[in-house]
C-alpha cells in the first residue's frame, strides 16, 4: 500500500495526516512532508512520544533535529497516541527517501474530527510551500 | 527583509549555485549549497571552498603599527617576522574578549611593510570603534578598513595545497603553517596564508573584490578532479566545532576571558603591557572561575548552545561553599556550541563549567528538560593526520 501524497491533508507546520477508519475510530497517521525534510536537510535525531499519551490539536508531540537546528513536531489532530514508529529515529536517512510511507511518525486516535477541517489539501499546501520557497 | 544586508563579491556565484542564503553579521551568506554533511566531508577528505569575505580586514600602515597592535593585542606583535601570522585576542581592561583575530605581518613586492588584522564580521564595527582612539596616539599610523575593497576565500582540506600550488606565482606549499605571503595570480595581487578554521590543512586568500569570482572559479577548476566543492557557513561551523575552535558569540564574549577559554597560549605577559593585562594576570594567579571543556553526550541527540550542564559528582577538591550541593544535579555550566559531528558520527559539545568541576569525567546535560549523560573529553574532538615533514 503506497500512500498518495496528493490525497493527504497538511498542516501549516508541514505535518501530513492520513485519516483511516478503524472499526468506527478515526486513526490519523502523521508524518512530515518532503518539503519540510528537504528544508531541514541532514536529519540527525528524532524524539517520539510514548504510546498512550493524549495530545490536543496543535500540541508538540516530538522533535526532529538536523545538523543545524531543532524543529518541533506538532500534532495536527487531538487524541490518544496509539502507535509510534519506533524504528524511524534510527533510520532517518530512509525518512528522506520515503516521507509518506516508511516516514510515518505516529498514529493518533482522533478525538475531535473538526480539527481536520483546519488542514489544507495538497494543492493548498503546495501553494504554501511555493510561497515560502 | 527590513534591514539592508551587504553582499560579498561572490554573491552571484552562490545564488547561481543554488545556495541557501541567510543573514549573518550584516551580510547575506550561503549557509549551505547541497548538504552540510556533504560539504563537511568534502573538506575532511578533499577540499572545500568557503567565501569568508564577511570577515573584517583592517590594514595598519606606518611607523608605530606594531607598537599600536602590541598595546591592543594579548599576544606580542613586535617580534613578528615578515610573513608570520598569529592568532591573538583583543581584550577590554577587564580582560573580557572583544574579539579573536589573526594578525599578519606582510611585505609588498615593492618592499612596503604592513600589518593585516582579520576580525570577526560580527565585531568589525565594534573593533573599528575600539581601535580608532588608540590610532590617534600613534601619529604615523593609518588604519584602513579593506573589507569592502577585497574578498576573502578559504580553501580547506587535505588536497587544498597540492591542487592549487600552480595557481600563483609563488608555490604556496612552500609556506609553513601560519605563514603568509603576498603573491599574484595573473599579475593580480593575492595575499595567501596557510591558515584556516576547519582543523584541516589549507590556505586563505585575500584578493581584490573584482577579482574574486575569477579566483574562485580557478580554485574550483584546479580542484575539479579532486572533488573540491563550495561549502557554506553550516559546514564551517561543524568543522570548527570538531576542531575545538572557539567561535565569538559562543565560546568568546566580553564576559569571557582568554584564560577560561583555554587560550593562554595567545597571551604573552613578559616584558610588555597591553590592554587587559593586569586583569588577565590576576586571573592566571587566582585561577579562572570556569573552564572550557569538550563533552561527548550519550546517544544521538545533540546538546546545543544554551543547554545547562549539571554536576554528576561533588567537586574533586570537596571545596564547596555553604549551601552548595554536595551531590549531583547542580547547574555548574552551560553548553556554548554543540551539534552532531559528521566525522565522528555522534554529538559533540563545548561547555564552560565551574573550575571546581572541570576535571570531572562525567556530567549531565539538560536538553530541553531531559537529562543526558556526557563524558568529558580533551579538545579538539578531531585532529587531522599530519604529513611528516
Amino acid at each position: 500500500m503506497t500512500r498518495d501524497e496528493s490525497k493527504l491533508l497538511y498542516a501549516e507546520s508541514h505535518e501530513w495526516v492520513d485519516v483511516a477508519d478503524d472499526g468506527g475510530d478515526k486513526i490519523a497517521t502523521i508524518g512530515i512532508s518532503a518539503f519540510a525534510i528537504e528544508q531541514l536537510n541532514d536529519l540527525v535525531y528524532m524524539d517520539l512520544p510514548e504510546v498512550g499519551k493524549t495530545l490536543a490539536a496543535g500540541d508538540e508531540f516530538g522533535e526532529v533535529e538536523s545538523v543545524k537546528a531543532v524543529s518541533p513536531l506538532y500534532s495536527p489532530v487531538g487524541g490518544e497516541v496509539v502507535e509510534v514508529h519506533s524504528e524511524l529515529p534510527d533510520s532517518l536517512d530512509q525518512l528522506n527517501d520515503d516521507p509518506y510511507n516508511f516516514g510515518w511518525i505516529i498514529k493518533v486516535k482522533i478525538d475531535d474530527e473538526s480539527a481536520l477541517e483546519k488542514l489544507m489539501d495538497h494543492a493548498a499546501y503546495q501553494k504554501q510551500c511555493a510561497d515560502a520557497g | 527583509m527590513s534591514t539592508t544586508l551587504a553582499n560579498t563579491p561572490l554573491d552571484a556565484w552562490h545564488r547561481d549555485a543554488g545556495a541557501k542564503m541567510v543573514p549573518f553579521a550584516g551580510y547575506e551568506m550561503p549557509i549551505q549549497y547541497s548538504s552540510i554533511v556533504t560539504e563537511h566531508q568534502a573538506c575532511r577528505t578533499s577540499a572545500a571552498l568557503f567565501d569568508v569575505s564577511h570577515m573584517g580586514r583592517l590594514r595598519f600602515d606606518g611607523d608605530g603599527s606594531e607598537q599600536l597592535l602590541d598595546h591592543l593585542l594579548t599576544r606580542r606583535v613586535s617580534d613578528m617576522k615578515i610573513g608570520q601570522v598569529r592568532y591573538s585576542l583583543m581584550c577590554n581592561a577587564e580582560g573580557g574578549v572583544l574579539d579573536d583575530v589573526l594578525v599578519s605581518y606582510l611585505e609588498t613586492p615593492s618592499g612596503k611593510r604592513y600589518h593585516l588584522l582579520v576580525v570577526n564580521a560580527s565585531n568589525r564595527a565594534k573593533i573599528l570603534k575600539w581601535i580608532e582612539p588608540h590610532v590617534a596616539d600613534y601619529p604615523k599610523v593609518t588604519m584602513t578598513d579593506r573589507t569592502e575593497l577585497t574578498a576573502m576565500i578559504a580553501v580547506q582540506g587535505p588536497k587544498a595545497m597540492n591542487a592549487c600550488k600552480k595557481l600563483f606565482s609563488f608555490d604556496p606549499t612552500r609556506l609553513k603553517y601560519y605563514r603568509a605571503k603576498i603573491t599574484d595570480q595573473f599579475k593580480k595581487p593575492v595575499i595567501i596564508s596557510r591558515t584556516g578554521y576547519t582543523g584541516e590543512d589549507g590556505f586563505e586568500l585575500v584578493v581584490r573584490a573584482e577579482e574574486a569570482p575569477r579566483v574562485w572559479e580557478n580554485l574550483l577548476l584546479a580542484g575539479r578532479d579532486e572533488g573540491f566543492i563550495a561549502a557554506g557557513l553550516g559546514a564551517r561551523d561543524t568543522l570548527r566545532m570538531e576542531a575545538g575552535m572557539p567561535l565569538y558569540g559562543h565560546e568568546l564574549s566580553e564576559s569571557i576571558d582568554p584564560i577560561s577559554a583555554g587560550l593562554s597560549f595567545a597571551c604573552n605577559f613578559e616584558d610588555r603591557s597591553f590592554i587587559g593585562d593586569a586583569a588577565l594576570k590576576k586571573i592566571v594567579a587566582d585561577g579562572p572561575a570556569r573552564m572550557r571543556i569538550g563533552l561527548l553526550p550519550d546517544g544521538k541527540r545533540p546538546a546545543r548552545d544554551g543547554c545547562k550542564v549539571l554536576a554528576n559528582d561533588p567537586p574533586a577538591d570537596g571545596d564547596l561553599a555553604d549551601g552548595e550541593l554536595a551531590a549531583g544535579g547542580q547547574k555548574i555550566g552551560v553548553i556554548t556550541s554543540g551539534g552532531p559531528s559528521p566525522t565522528l558520527g555522534h554529538p559533540i559539545a563545548m561547555a564552560y563549567v565551574d573550575r571546581k568541576f572541570a576535571d570531572a569525567s562525567t556530567f549531565q546535560i539538560d536538553i530541553r528538560g531531559k537529562q543526558v549523560s556526557a563524558v568529558s573529553t580533551p579538545l579538539p574532538f578531531y585532529r587531522r593526520q599530519k604529513e611528516t615533514k
